[in-house]
């Protein structure tokens, strides 16, 4: 089912005089007018006094083609400012590679509160025996390979799906049966696919939402969702004509218009610009700030580990939680490695130093366990130097979040062989 | 049961059916197959006809204007959730606070309003067409008080009653088309009592036709209460049925 074009129904000839059908509209008013002038010569012929009986069928005819007219030049109306996409190629935006100066994590009260919960579909089991619990006012990423159980958790969570077993509180309500409406109430969802109605504009598809959640001056709260996305001049666009990015905001602003206690964002960058991109990590820096939890779920390692305070790692049934750096420290060992001219005369001599546990030779470097490098790198310095040696560089071995998530999906991958 | 949320849902979808080029055309084109051919059979009938050719030719055109809110509403209803989750907006949808009878009811009367508007239209249009255009036995035929009864009363209810079996579609199948097909099927045994009426094998009398309403109405509020029972959306989401569970929160 498309939507009505915009053409107009009927063009000038360019040859001659008169018009012609351009759309099926123009082509279906063409034929009934057609057929309407047939029966009424049909009706007079038979019978002169029948002359009330044609005008009322013509008038039928008349107020059929305006009513349609009507609706299909509301429709043409609404998608002619669909100017072309200008999809702005932006930078990627100069942000630091690693993550933020870490931020305190928040205390208070559990935004969310998960226990062992599982869902079975039939003999597969989706998700197997989760916990973990949220802080409100936390950023919460929900890592995991494709089919680890994300999106079914938050469809729990989102009282779309019921748990097999396993109990949860959402925004401080138990996910029980009665308390579906309260639960969504407080929360909103942003599924990876916008899910917006191609054939409304994007203030009617907020408007239908904003009715949904029963919101108090729904247009300044759609006004001010828009905003937010930087979507206030495509208001009045319909919702098909817009590009995938800019569907992805729509369909953010949507999220937030009901002002949610916990935000389930499923994907939000996905398809997005840098530049676009850049703004919902900005947004969502922003909505942390004002104290809404945000359930991230993301396949975007780095903008876990830019955005979330912590992290869980799910492949079925939890396989982590914690801050990123806490769970580098968990699985990898700290590491300094050090890149020297000439390769050393005697490095179980050089290395022989407190705080360096363990040395390897690595190609043209070495490799030191430490327990602590900020203690370990001041003495490695002083016996290189003491040794003679061209130190090239010295430096502590970082493990991104991406080495964790690597390496435990790997741990399962070898486990299922 | 928020009237705020059913009046958005049907604002919804009142203008979604606005800009639905499929949806235009047929409520369009519909008049002129409903209306055209059954008039001119009517015009053609001559004043001294018997009236057994009188009351059948009536009859049948009756009968035809009857399939009208019979066949526009399961279309339509038939689309109405299963639609939703071919487009991908059930999902943001269902996450509202909406209940599922909100959800129904919104529905069901943005299919109904626009149905019985064209069916009415339609009959009003072919009732004084007849009146001021045809021999005077066929619009006594057709002007007879019991028939119009049944007419004006029964379209809406029939109306209801298909579009209940539209929306049971559309919650239970797994393809647009198939629900549309099987809704209209499944919408058609309505159209027995009226058949029944309109070829005066039952007699139409105005308690009959009083009663008859009745037991539609209470027709339309039982399959109501049903298809909001068959509304599970687990199923509509994942495509599985919900089995077993702690009882944690299927929603209302």
């Amino acid at each position: 089912m498309r939507q009505l074009s915009a053409k107009p129904w009927f063009r000038r000839r360019r040859v001659g005089l008169g018009w012609r059908p351009a759309t099926w509209q123009g082509w279906a008013v063409t034929v009934a007018a057609v057929a309407t002038a047939v029966v009424a010569v049909e009706l007079l012929r038979r019978s002169p006094a029948r002359v009330p009986v044609v005008i009322l069928v013509i008038a039928l005819y008349a107020i059929v083609a305006l009513a349609t007219g009507g609706a299909a030049d509301g429709a043409a109306t609404a998608e002619t400012p669909a100017e072309p996409e200008v999809e702005t190629p932006a930078p990627e935006p100069a942000r630091p590679r690693t993550a933020r100066p870490r931020r305190p994590l928040p205390t208070g009260p559990a935004a969310l509160s998960v226990e062992r919960l599982t869902k079975r579909f039939g003999e597969r089991t989706a998700v197997d025996d989760v916990s973990f619990e949220v802080t409100a006012g936390e950023v919460f990423g929900f890592l995991g390979p494709n089919g680890a159980g994300k999106t079914t958790t938050v469809r729990m969570l989102g009282t779309l799906i019921a748990p097999s077993s396993g109990s949860a509180a959402v925004a401080g309500v138990p996910l029980r049966p009665e308390n579906g409406v309260e639960i969504r109430r407080r929360i909103s969802v942003m599924p990876e696919n916008p899910g917006l109605y191609a054939r409304l504009t994007v203030n009617e598809n907020l408007e239908f939402f904003a009715g949904l959640y029963g919101l108090e001056q729904p247009r300044a709260r759609i006004a001010a969702s828009l905003d937010s996305v930087n979507l206030l001049a495509r208001a009045d666009d319909l919702c098909g004509d817009l590009s995938k990015g800019l569907r992805q905001r729509v369909a953010l602003a949507r999220a937030l218009l009901a002002d949610p206690a916990v935000l389930f964002l499923d994907e939000p960058t996905s398809g997005l610009d840098p530049l676009a991109t850049r703004e919902v990590h900005e947004l969502i820096d922003r909505l942390r700030d004002s104290g809404v939890t945000v359930f991230l779920t993301t396949h975007r390692l780095e903008e876990a580990e830019r955005l979330c305070d912590r992290v869980a790692i799910l492949n079925t049934s939890l396989r982590t939680v914690g801050r990123p750096d806490e769970l580098r420290d968990r699985l990898f060992t700290k590491a300094l490695l050090v890149r020297t001219a000439q390769p050393l005369q005697a490095p179980e001599q050089v290395f022989a130093v407190p705080g360096v546990d363990d040395w390897r030779r690595d190609g043209d470097s070495y490799a030191l366990t430490v327990s602590d490098a900020k203690l370990a790198a001041p003495e490695v310095t002083r016996a290189l130097v003491a040794a003679g040696a061209d130190v090239l560089s010295l430096a502590e071995a970082r493990h991104s979040l991406e080495d964790v998530y690597l390496e435990l999906v790997d741990e399962d991958v070898e486990a299922a062989r | 049961m928020s009237g705020e949320r059913i009046a958005a849902v049907i604002r919804k979808e009142l203008r979604d059916f606005r800009r639905n080029r499929f949806l235009v055309g047929t409520m369009s084109l519909m008049p002129f197959v409903f209306l055209v051919s059954p008039m001119i059979t009517l015009f053609r009938i001559p004043g001294s006809a018997p009236a057994s050719l009188v009351d059948r030719a009536v009859g049948v055109t009756s009968l035809l204007l009857f399939v009208v809110p019979c066949v526009i509403p399961p279309v339509m209803a038939a689309y109405s959730v299963i639609g939703e989750r071919d487009q991908g907006t059930l999902e943001p949808f269902l996450t509202t606070p909406i209940r599922r009878e909100e959800l129904l009811l919104g529905k069901a009367l943005a299919v109904f309003a626009p149905s019985v508007v064209v069916a009415y239209a339609i009959y009003f249009v072919f009732a004084l067409s007849i009146r001021f255009g045809a021999a005077h036995v066929v619009w006594a035929a057709v002007w007879h008080t019991p028939q119009m009864l049944a007419q004006l009363g029964f379209t809406p209810l029939i109306a209801v009653w298909a579009i209940w079996v539209g929306i049971a579609m559309s919650v239970r199948a797994r393809d647009v088309r198939v629900a549309q097909q099987l809704a209209t099927l499944a919408s058609l045994p309505a159209l027995g009592i009226t058949t029944l009426l309109t070829f005066q094998v039952i007699t139409p009398s105005v308690p009959l036709a009083l009663g008859i309403g009745g037991a539609l109405l209470v027709v339309d509020v039982v399959a109501w209460r049903a298809v909001s029972r068959l509304f599970d959306r687990e199923r509509l989401i994942s495509g599985a049925r919900r089995r077993g569970g702690t009882g944690a929160a299927q929603p209302s």
